[in-house]
């Protein structure tokens, strides 16, 4: 008869803690700020295929940061709620704190169950009302705690230098282009120095209530991202994603397992295979 | 609707990825919820709901225009002067129904479903070829129903940025789908309707002029079908025009209608029959 090893469930749980949250340092942070028309949310994202920020429904979107093909399967199952929701009652019977609560008790029963391995994700839900009192975010954790996002949220690697840069800066009801322009330059800001970030690798979203249609996410293209940001001086991409082109065989069907700092994709090859 | 978040998570059905059509995620998870899944006892049912009846399209080189005249009728009555027969589907394409009133309503809150639902999911819209496809195949489960009068015939239309035009398609009870050049009319008055539109029809037409004709050719449905509408003068109610073109779909503000109406209908005093197309 064999003896099991005894592991006390706080260790445990830590363990599984400390997994996840490695996992979710490796990515880049995302951040979502407040302003006067709804939610921005920025991310330093290259490709153009693989979404950070996306739709959920009309007033409500979704943010991640982590392993990309556990948050695209929330993603898909926020929609599918969100949907089955509002074809069974009405549009207006579709909620932020809904779907947030959806996410929460999954994460949390997946961390907490000893068959699965925890998630290596953090979510941003976020959902806009008629004036500014009236938007929400939500910052979902791995382990299914959420909390309230005041002002402006980041998730993600570098997550408390880009806080703490906002901290300084942020100001209540700033308009579009201030956003963007702080939002910006707080994800290329580090302890060693600022950078630029070149604008096509950006990925730049809005809740914007003063949009005619129901829907009102939309996506900032890169034209208007350009009049946005205005003149910045030259740009830098991230120096550690040289080293993970470089990782990444450009005609490799997968990248290879490697210690480059990004797991979640190499730019050229998405992880899922492309909606045909 | 049984609660998906009874197992205290989200169901593996909602996390698999898979398809990206509504109706079939309908179909395995709430098949309730589909009017195709539902059955009729044995017997006519047409006589227990109201019908929509006049649906008219034409193309103009800058997209299409889609309208609908205001009334729904059960048998001799007339059920409601208002309803709105012609809505957006998505950004760019508008549905117009004609048959069962409360089916078709519901058919397509179910197709407004089905394509937003796809474009969510894969990041992209369907192709106007795919939606027209999408809207046959959900048409096509409802053929029992319509075996027993609660028949379905929408008409759809849109602006297909792979051809840089509007296009029309019309459907009938089967599901099969037809494609249509310049214009078409589904609904009782289709046929007075069409035959209006062919001596007003013109490809050159502006956007302004085309939604005209087709006013026109709406009063010319009611004129001769009991079951269309016409302009309603004292309570002001005037068909529902969409205009959809390469920048998105709109509705056609009321008082713009209106004042369309009000001048056909100034023309009409003094010539009943409406404008006089040339001989040769």
């Amino acid at each position: 008869m064999s003896m099991p090893f005894y592991v006390s469930p706080e260790q445990l749980m830590k363990d599984r803690a400390d997994y996840a949250r490695k996992g979710i340092a490796r990515g880049r942070s995302v951040v979502a700020v407040h302003f006067a028309d709804g939610v921005l949310f920025v991310s330093e994202n290259p490709s153009q295929a693989l979404h950070k920020v996306s739709e959920i429904y009309d007033r409500i979107a979704f943010a991640a940061v982590g392993r990309y093909n556990e948050f695209e399967n929330l993603r898909i199952a926020g929609v599918r709620l969100a949907d089955m929701r509002g074809y069974s009652y009405d549009r207006r019977d579709v909620t932020g704190r809904g779907l947030a609560n959806a996410y929460a008790q999954t994460l949390g029963t997946i961390f907490s169950s000893g068959g699965e391995k925890p998630y290596e994700v953090e979510l941003f839900v976020a959902e806009i009302g008629d004036d500014v009192a009236d938007d929400q975010i939500y910052r979902l954790t791995y382990d299914g705690q959420v909390a309230d996002v005041q002002r402006y949220g980041v998730m993600g690697g570098a997550a408390d230098v880009v806080a703490g840069y906002l901290e300084e800066r942020y100001t209540e009801g700033a308009s579009l282009e201030d956003a963007v322009r702080l939002a910006v330059s707080a994800l290329g800001h580090t302890e060693e120095g600022d950078r630029v970030i070149p604008a096509e690798d950006l990925e730049v979203a809005v809740l914007d209530r003063t949009r005619s249609q129901p829907r009102k996410f939309v996506r900032v293209t890169p034209s208007r991202l350009g009049r946005l940001l205005g003149e910045r001086g030259p740009s830098e991409p991230n120096p550690e994603s040289e080293a993970e082109h470089m990782a990444v065989p450009a005609d490799g069907p997968e990248s290879p397992p490697s210690p480059s700092p990004v797991v979640e994709r190499g730019d050229d090859e998405p992880p899922v295979a492309p909606p045909s | 609707m049984s609660d998906p978040l009874a197992g205290g998570r989200l169901p593996a059905a909602y996390m698999v990825p898979g398809t990206s059509s509504f109706a079939d995620f309908l179909a395995g998870q709430a098949p309730d919820l589909l009017p195709s899944r539902r059955s009729l006892p044995p017997g006519q049912a047409a006589d227990l709901a109201p019908h929509g009846t006049t649906i008219v399209a034409a193309t103009f080189p800058d997209g299409v225009v889609m309208a609908g005249d205001r009334r729904a009728t059960m048998g001799n009555v007339i059920a409601q002067r208002d309803i709105e027969k012609v809505f957006p589907a998505d950004e760019f394409s508008v549905v117009g129904i004609a048959g069962s009133a409360g089916l078709a309503v519901e058919m397509v809150r179910l197709f407004q479903t089905e394509l937003e639902h796809y474009e969510k999911i894969e990041g992209i819209t369907l192709s106007m070829a795919g939606k027209a496809n999408r809207l046959a195949a959900l048409i096509r489960s409802n053929l029992g129903m319509a075996m027993q009068g609660l028949a379905v015939v929408p008409l759809f239309a849109g602006f297909d940025h792979a051809t840089g035009g509007g296009r029309i398609f019309s459907y009938d009870v089967t599901g099969g789908r037809y494609e249509e050049t310049a214009f078409h009319s589904v609904g009782s008055g289709s046929l007075f309707a069409r035959g209006a539109l062919k001596k007003l029809y013109r490809d050159d037409l502006s956007e302004s002029d085309c939604v005209l004709a087709i006013v026109q050719a709406l009063y010319d449905a009611a004129d001769d079908d009991s079951a269309t509408g016409g302009p309603d003068l004292t309570r002001r109610i005037f068909p529902v025009v969409h205009v959809i073109t390469a920048d998105g779909g709109r509705r056609v503000p009321d008082a713009e209608v209106a004042d369309l109406a009000d001048r056909m209908i100034a023309g009409r005093m003094t010539r009943p029959d409406g404008p006089q197309a040339g001989l040769s």
